[in-house]
């Protein structure tokens, strides 16, 4: 990894006796797609503003480019930032939106004029220069927003949940735009938001918050198929979780006991607790298969009931009962075949199968407390 | 349908001849607003209100002093005179000169006040707000009072400063309450984003909030403009020798022959503000909205 572009070391934010960012350290590269994910409250939007320099670390510092910044005021950094209202000022029409940062830029009238068509295209707004900010959509606005960030062509572009307003079809095209864009432009984003498949989506790296805390950073997949925290596993897509008590480790495979599962196997590159200690297996909803005879011989299975079902379209969603479990299964199968009916029948005995390798191994302290159903 | 356009009309209907439209809508349209309740009520109302107005620019031309029924005759004299009366048009300067330095100052001191009282987080925000807005529930009387005795013990010697000072006091509230609202009515985001583009405070302050506050700027300007131009009491106490408009027309009072002029300076006034109030609402409707419309 070439150097960093934004260093954060050991940032500390505190509102009165309210902690919002723990310590926050870490880095993040030049031309990356960095997203800050978590539930509203975490400390992600705290983190953006004090990169951006509306908030002054109560401890730590802050590097970009290696240069420290940590009490440099806004106007002086080399990064903008697009709000989560998009802030567009009203009083000024699209064109003298965008050039609204060039005053000191010291190009001539021409130039800037070109600069500001140069951005129009760029969002695929051309000759919209003269409209008000009150006659554009959603959409618009957030591209406007956009455009008059970029044309100060600034080291790191920070995201404010932009696409927080706009409707789900929108939001979707606005996010494949979003990614192209800083494709194209090359900067470095820093991208905050709740909506973790929108963070899924577009990141390079996530890093997870939780209550003023950054548990896991890492790249999407890594994050939904080996996460290494309850929280985090919980957070991002939906997760069975099991208890379990280790019972071997043997050549990368852990065997196991659990009460709702029975005997498991699963692949795993060190054992995830001594032998006869607690650890909880994770299992992701589509991991599962459903069958409907006796599947225990095959490896991994075990029987249940079938619950409520749910038909998504692209796929449905069943809840299965285990014995000894208060919360269903949650199961979710792709619609493969282009048939009307439906498999499902509540009541009816099911087996729940799955490979050595669907399921994640997760520390077992943190259980106790924890709510144990999936999002 | 027609309803509807009956009761729009009615309700912005002060014009002249308007009530004889109604008369006739009544016979065509039983149910409009000719009739019922709301359309007398909103008759009676409009009346009340400009009834007693209208009688200063009836008598300002009637040739006679006494204002007494019948009317006598057509004339410009009160008018000429007006022109003549020295102490009249003196008062009348004095009290411009006065409103328009108190509406200046008051609406700058307004804006800083707002500014700070909606975007930084200090402490005693709610005990100051209360006491910056007190001058707006005491007594004007015991106001003069209190500012004469403090004028007095303290040797200053009283002017149309003093009347300033007191109508400032008088006049900042108001500016704050009408300044407040509009900078709480604007997204902060707005200030952080010109920030963020480079602008320092000041250049924020100038390119985006007082674009975006000018409709409250211009309404406080009017306001207190207002307020102070016919303000008496605290300037029947703090004049001195300078004698405030509303101040030279009670001293007037007594002369019944003076009494006329009074009348057609009252109603240049009438019209002059008149004029004012509208192209204040024309400018306000031009103002930025602060809420996007389409979200």
């Amino acid at each position: 990894m070439s150097a960093p572009i934004i260093s954060i070391e050991h940032v500390f934010k505190e509102f009165g006796s309210v902690r919002a960012v723990n310590d926050a350290n870490f880095e993040i590269a030049p031309g990356e797609f960095f997203s800050l994910l978590g539930p509203s409250g975490c400390g992600k939007t705290t983190l953006l503003r004090m990169l951006a320099g509306f908030e002054v670390p109560t401890r730590g510092r802050i590097r970009i480019d290696g240069r420290d910044v940590t009490m440099v005021p806004p106007n002086h950094r080399p990064v903008n930032m697009v709000f989560q209202n998009y802030a567009i000022f009203p009083h000024l029409n699209v064109a003298s939106n965008i050039a609204f940062g060039m005053r000191k830029s010291g190009l001539s009238k021409r130039a800037l004029a070109d600069r500001i068509e140069e951005m129009l295209e760029l969002i695929r707004l051309p000759g919209y220069g003269e409209r008000t900010a009150m006659e554009l959509s959603g959409g618009q606005r957030q591209r406007v927003a956009l455009a008059r960030a970029l044309i100060k062509q600034p080291r790191v572009l920070l995201l404010d949940e932009p696409l927080g307003a706009l409707d789900k079809k929108l939001r979707e095209q606005m996010q494949i735009e979003l990614r192209q864009l800083q494709q194209r432009v090359g900067i470095t984003f820093v991208f905050v938001t709740h909506d973790q498949e929108e963070a899924l989506t577009l990141s390079d790296r996530i890093a997870v918050m939780s209550q003023g805390d950054v548990l896991e950073i890492s790249t999407p997949g890594a994050l939904y198929e080996a996460p290494r925290s309850r929280f985090v596993a919980d957070f991002i897509g939906t997760m069975n979780f099991f208890d379990c008590t280790l019972r071997e480790y043997r050549d990368g495979v852990a065997t196991a006991d659990s009460a709702e599962l029975g005997r498991v196997r699963t692949t795993c590159e060190a054992p995830p607790a001594a032998a006869g200690e607690g650890f909880v297996l994770g299992i992701r909803p589509e991991k599962f298969q459903l069958a409907f005879e006796d599947a225990e011989a095959t490896g991994n299975a075990v029987r249940g009931r079938m619950g409520p079902s749910a038909y998504l379209g692209d796929r449905s969603h069943f809840y299965v009962y285990l014995e000894g479990r208060d919360d269903p299964v949650s199961v979710a199968l792709p619609n493969l075949a282009k048939s009307l009916e439906r498999i499902g029948g509540t009541g009816r005995d099911v087996w729940l199968t799955w490979s050595d390798d669907a399921a994640v191994l997760l520390p077992g302290e943190e259980q106790a407390g924890t709510k144990r159903e999936g999002r | 349908m027609s309803d509807r356009r009956a009761s729009t009309n009615a309700t912005g209907g002060y014009a002249a001849g308007e009530r004889d439209d109604a008369v006739v809508r009544r016979v065509r349209c039983p149910r409009g607003l000719g009739l019922n309740g709301f359309g007398i009520y909103a008759v009676a109302y409009l009346v009340f209100l400009y009834l007693p107005v209208a009688v200063l620019p009836v008598f300002s031309f009637n040739d006679s002093q006494y204002v007494t029924f019948p009317l006598k005759g057509f004339t410009f004299k009160w008018y000429e005179a007006l022109a003549d009366s020295h102490g009249l048009l003196n008062g009348f300067w004095n009290s411009v000169k006065v409103a328009v330095s108190v509406s200046i100052l008051s609406t700058i001191l307004g804006v800083f006040a707002a500014k700070a009282v909606t975007r930084y987080r200090m402490r005693g925000r709610g005990g100051l707000l209360g006491f910056i807005m007190v001058p707006l529930v005491i007594p004007e009387i015991i106001l003069g009072i209190s500012l004469l005795m403090t004028f007095s013990l303290g040797g200053v010697k009283l002017s149309l400063v003093t009347v300033g000072i007191g109508h400032l006091l008088l006049c900042v509230p108001f500016s704050m309450l009408v300044l407040i609202s509009r900078m709480e009515g604007f997204d902060p985001s707005m200030e952080e984003a010109a920030r963020d583009l480079g602008e320092n405070a000041w250049g924020t302050f100038r390119r985006v909030t007082l674009p975006i506050i000018f409709p409250g700027v211009v309404a406080s300007l009017l306001l207190t403009f207002t307020i102070s131009f016919d303000e008496f009491v605290l300037a029947f106490f703090l004049c001195g020798t300078d004698a405030t408009l509303p101040v030279h027309i009670w001293s007037q009072l007594r002369f019944p022959e003076r009494l006329p002029s009074v009348l057609s300076l009252g109603a240049i006034i009438v019209v002059a503000s008149t004029i004012v109030v509208f192209a204040a609402e024309l400018i306000r409707r031009g103002g930025v909205q602060l809420k996007p419309s389409g979200l």
